[in-house]
């Protein structure tokens, strides 16, 4: 028997663990694996690269070294000098109050200013898992209210202001809070409706939310503009942006309505037996077991469903509602400064991205941490 | 006990060349070594058994065979065919080697007999009708033809680690990897597949297996390789090495595992 | 007493309970439900139909679609099939309508091949690849599509007039009066040429299944390539030349203040079909992402590890359960490229929805006007949904 190590156990020599040859580790090892791991790796990467810098060059040209930040009262002929190559933010400078608050009255746009921060507490405060309890309600409903003080006014020494003069960010906010407020309560009893047992209920639910998904809202916009004021007995009058306010509302209803009935099937069967075992009532059932359990499942797509609405709200300038994207496209009507969409549309879309983008993180983070509850 | 050894002996001084080759193999996870200067020589029909405690790289060593994972340093031949980035030898290897995972890994979207055809249809080419037969040769052989039909997800655990097994074999490979097949089994199940792997070892099939089961190892291996901290610490006859344990860290370990059983 | 009489009780149908006219009896309660509710929706749609009945009097509205016969006399830019102002209403709505399909139908097609490839480089293993897919997917996604429709109608707008065109190759003209691309002057060969092209294509695919179903059957492989080669190349060119080898190719050229010849995309349709690819490019990317990762990795080992090759592993393993879970939110995505495809009203684009809206406008026939539109759109979408659901029925049938 020669193999020693065959027919007797045999320590083998010991040996050191040694550090990663110098190309697997640190940056270079990173480099290496997530950027050159191959040749046709790494020629994405300088290509790419190559884009990514030419492109950032051009846009800091053109959007800081050669941009015109202000004009002298609308003598726009310096930026029209540039022909393209760099940025007239002077149309942001002069008209971002425009695009904010609408015609709403010069010295008054502190409380529409006031309206947005209220809003935006509004949705952080939403957004904390330390106030998701029923009293969350009341709260939207104060603010709400205050909102609608503040924007009409005729109390406290603040003059009235019209609806037709409100305008900017605070109605894009406005229809978007209402319509998801307003459209909640209806869309979860649609969702229940279209779970029953009842066939002439369940037929009427799935009627609404179909017909409705399968339009684009502008058709339910034209509806509200144009049909509405039909639908109503002769002399009753309902303003323009409350009947905008409801097709937003009626769409967005049957948007969350699906959404709500994901997390309602997505409760085990379980927990209706048990609920039924315990002798409760169909609405005790639901009001103390199956909603809050559904609810807190299906808030990430809630939000998801909320950031598409807040998106969507922008249609109403096809019906000539004054929101943040009619203001600035209202911005460069005026022939002195024709021409410059493309500043003031970045503009508004950092305003409608910063929104949607922490509300996006927001929902992804949510994602996450309940995933990592239901996993353990 | 020294008819068997001579037995192995024998079986590993034949002149063909070792089936399996591992010449100071190392392989690094970024900044992590977990595999440290492995050598290993499998002869033709031998039957080796790895252990060691979990993370030691057991896995990793056996899933370098036939390259799911790649190594940065040492040399792998399988068959005498050096492992490298060459596709062509990858493709010769991949059909020689077949692997069981610890996670069974049927193809859900596929019936029984379906998972075991795809491969030899797919790759070895093979007309359908002489493959359906091949698979239910071989899933008679792991005893379950009667479920041939139906899907993966309508199996117990324990069947369906039988069907990863023909499936396997189905490729009529030359060595088989299993990387813990029974970790994930109930109980009673395990000695199911167990007995499977006895029979499969009764007719000569080169095998490295990585599994805690002592009593599976003393029955067919013909070697036991330890495994620690990403290198082999001890390698022996099965009984020799359990009696015997010549280092601390085997020592501990088989108290462990004996603890556990 | 036999083993084989049957239990007579066994037979028994479950009693019928008798309906007890009492709140505490379930159906009762049913009923009274049903019933109440449909009778308060009901008595709303009655109202606003009796208002509406009584306004349309008042304000001396005829209903109807009568007036679809009547004379359009409104100018449509762009038109599939020809079309005239003196052409009826109905005329003009289908042309809106074949120019809803038109960018809807090319929308779908790009959005895929765009979106499935960002998805794509989204998992890709290039750092700066993925990370790149994940900044356009998160930007495009978090910005309103008409905001991002009318700044691409903008950028086309503030590009230089027809007389400075931006001319990056030969023959293709990118102005404010949009993109124009040299076209070959159609004749009746190139119709036939690419007839035979079609057939030709539908040949090769049967062909090529054919020929895949017998080589399972007895191992021999067939080639394709050779039939592939005459149907798709050869069949086609002969054809092409036996009728005489037509091809002159119709450049644009600037005639005064516009282009003549050549292909046309009016701006509009480019910045519609630029932003609605774009945009639902970026929803398709994340679910052709989420598809692929919801196949385990193991899947993908065990496929290597019995030998399949990468692109079998894709083929066989991969996609038939990566499907399963990309196809229907794919399906929402196609119905709502169709849907956004309305916002084409905001730029100018006659689609359905401006035509229609144009039509409401004249006549002053808001009902019919609107009804219209539902209609068109209810039965697109009914249409994609029912061609949805049957493939993702054939798809599930080869699973399970
Ligand atoms: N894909 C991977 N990336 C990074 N580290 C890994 C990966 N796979 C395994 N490891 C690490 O490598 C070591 C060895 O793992 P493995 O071979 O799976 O151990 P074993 O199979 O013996 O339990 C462990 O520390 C593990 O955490
Ligand atoms: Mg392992």
């Amino acid at each position: 028997m020669s193999d020693i190590t065959l027919n007797a156990s045999a320590k083998v020599a010991e040996a050191a663990p040694r550090s990663a040859p110098i190309s697997q580790v640190g940056f270079v090892g990173w480099m290496r694996a997530n950027l050159f791991s191959g040749w046709l790796s790494t020629a994405v990467t300088l290509l790419l690269a190559y884009m990514i810098v030419r492109w950032a060059i051009g846009f800091v040209d053109w959007a800081f070294i050669n941009a015109v930040w202000s004009v002298p009262n609308n003598q726009t002929q310096a930026c029209r000098d540039l022909r393209g190559t760099g940025a007239c933010w002077a149309v942001i400078t002069e008209k971002h109050r425009f695009i904010l608050f609408g015609t709403y009255p010069y010295e008054e746009h502190w409380r529409p200013a006031l309206c947005i921060a209220l809003f935006v507490g509004l949705y952080i405060v939403s957004a904390m898992r330390r106030f998701w309890r029923k009293e969350l309600a009341l709260i939207w409903v104060g603010v709400l209210t205050l909102i609608g003080v503040l924007m009409w006014g005729g109390v406290l020494g603040m003059p009235y202001v019209p609806q037709e003069r409100w305008g900017g960010l605070v109605i894009t906010l406005i229809l978007a809070t209402f319509g998801l407020a307003l459209a909640f309560p209806l869309a979860i009893l649609v969702a229940l409706g279209r779970r029953s047992k009842l066939p002439a209920i369940k037929a009427l639910c799935v009627l609404y939310v179909e017909l409705i998904r399968g339009v684009p809202l502008i058709s339910l916009l034209f509806m509200a503009s144009v049909m509405f004021p039909l639908f109503l007995p002769e002399g009753m009058n309902i303003d323009k942006l409350l009947r905008a306010q409801l097709a937003i509302i009626l769409f967005a209803g049957a948007y969350l309505a699906e959404v709500v009935r994901g997390g309602l099937q997505s409760l085990s069967k379980g927990q209706y037996e048990a609920a039924d075992a315990l002798g409760l009532s169909y609405w005790q059932k639901t009001g103390f077991i199956i909603l809050p359990q559904a609810l807190r499942l299906v808030i990430p797509p809630l939000v998801n469903t909320f950031i598409g609405f807040f998106k969507d709200t922008s249609l109403v300038l096809i019906i000539g509602i004054f929101d943040l994207l009619t203001a600035g496209k209202t911005a460069i009507i005026e022939p002195a400064w024709q021409g410059f969409g493309i500043e003031v549309y970045l503009t508004v879309g950092a305003i409608y991205f910063i929104f949607c983008f922490a509300m996006s993180k927001y929902s992804q983070g949510l994602e996450a941490e309940l995933n990592r509850h239901r996993a353990r | 006990m020294s008819e068997t050894l001579d037995h192995i002996a024998s079986a590993a001084r034949t002149d063909a060349p070792p089936a399996i080759l591992l010449d100071k193999v190392n392989k690094w996870y970024g900044a992590l070594h977990v595999l440290r200067d492995v050598s290993l020589n499998v002869a033709l029909g031998e039957r080796v058994v790895v252990c060691g405690p979990s993370g030691s790289g057991k896995s990793t060593m056996i899933r370098c065979i036939n390259r799911l994972e790649t190594h940065q340093e040492g040399t792998i031949k399988v068959n005498g065919i050096e492992l490298s980035d060459d596709l062509k030898a990858l493709d010769d290897i991949r059909r020689e080697v077949g692997m069981v995972f610890q996670s069974f890994n049927l193809f859900p979207h596929l019936t029984i007999l379906e998972n075991c055809t795809l491969a030899p249809i797919w790759v070895r080419r093979m007309p359908k009708k002489e493959a359906e037969e091949l698979a239910m040769h071989y899933l008679t052989r792991v005893r379950i033809p009667e479920q041939a039909k139906k899907y993966p997800g309508q199996l117990s655990g324990g069947q369906q680690q039988r069907v990863a097994i023909a499936r396997a074999l189905c490729m009529k490979p030359k060595i088989m990897l299993f990387d813990e097949p029974t970790s994930a089994l109930d109980p009673e199940m395990i000695k199911e597949v167990l007995d499977t792997m006895v029979g499969l070892a009764e007719t000569g099939m080169t095998m490295i297996c990585v599994t805690h089961e002592m009593g599976f190892a003393r029955q067919v291996a013909d070697r036991v390789v330890f495994m620690d901290r990403g290198e082999i610490v001890e390698i022996g006859e099965p009984n020799h090495l359990f009696e015997n344990p010549q280092t601390e860290r085997l020592k501990t370990f088989l108290s462990q595992i004996l603890r556990g059983h | 007493m036999s083993q084989t009489t049957i239990d007579p009780r066994s037979l028994r149908a479950p009693p019928r309970r008798p309906l007890r006219l009492s709140w505490s009896d379930e159906r009762v309660r049913a009923i009274v439900w049903q019933v109440l509710v449909v009778g308060i929706i009901g008595a709303i749609v009655w109202w606003l139909w009796s208002n509406t009945v009584h306004n349309l009097e008042v304000r001396r509205i005829a209903t109807g679609f009568g007036f679809l016969g009547r004379e359009a006399g409104l100018p449509i830019a762009e038109n599939l099939i020809p079309y005239s102002p003196t052409d009826t209403y109905f005329r003009a709505l289908l042309i809106g309508l074949l120019n809803t399909l038109k960018v809807a139908v090319v929308g779908i097609v790009l959005a895929t091949v765009f979106g499935t490839l960002i998805g794509i480089a989204r998992l890709s293993k290039n750092w700066l690849l993925s990370k790149i897919a994940g900044v356009y997917i998160e930007v495009i996604r978090d910005l309103p599509l008409l905001l991002q429709l009318l700044f691409w109608y903008a950028i086309l707008q503030g590009l230089p007039g027809p007389r400075q065109a931006l001319h990056p190759v030969g023959g293709v003209f990118l102005s404010n009066r949009g993109l124009k691309l040299p076209w070959i002057e159609w004749q009746d060969a190139h119709s036939y040429a690419l007839l035979a092209f079609a057939l030709g294509a539908l040949f090769t695919w049967f062909y090529r299944r054919d020929a895949i179903r017998k080589r399972i059957l007895d191992g021999r492989p067939r080639p394709v390539w050779p039939v592939a080669l005459g149907c798709l190349l050869v069949l086609p060119v002969a054809i092409w030349a036996a009728a005489g080898a037509p091809w002159t190719v119709d450049w644009p050229e600037l005639r005064g203040f516009n282009f003549r010849g050549g292909l046309n995309m009016s701006p509009e349709y480019f910045a519609l079909l630029l932003g609605l690819t774009t945009y639902t490019a970026g929803f398709i990317a994340e679910i052709v992402r989420a598809g692929i990762l919801a196949v385990p990795h193991g899947q993908w080992e065990a496929a290597q590890a019995l030998g399949l090759r990468p692109g079998q592993v894709l083929k066989q393993v991969v996609l038939p359960q990566a499907l399963r879970v990309i196809i229907p939110p794919m399906t929402s995505q196609y119905l709502n490229i169709t849907k956004n495809s309305s916002l084409a009203v905001a730029i100018g684009y006659q689609d359905i929805v401006s035509i229609a809206n144009t039509t409401l406008n004249q006549t002053g026939q808001a009902i019919e006007g609107i009804a219209i539109i539902m209609l068109v759109y209810l039965s697109i979408s009914l249409s994609i949904s029912l061609f949805m659901n049957w493939y993702n029925a054939r798809i599930a049938l080869v699973e399970r």
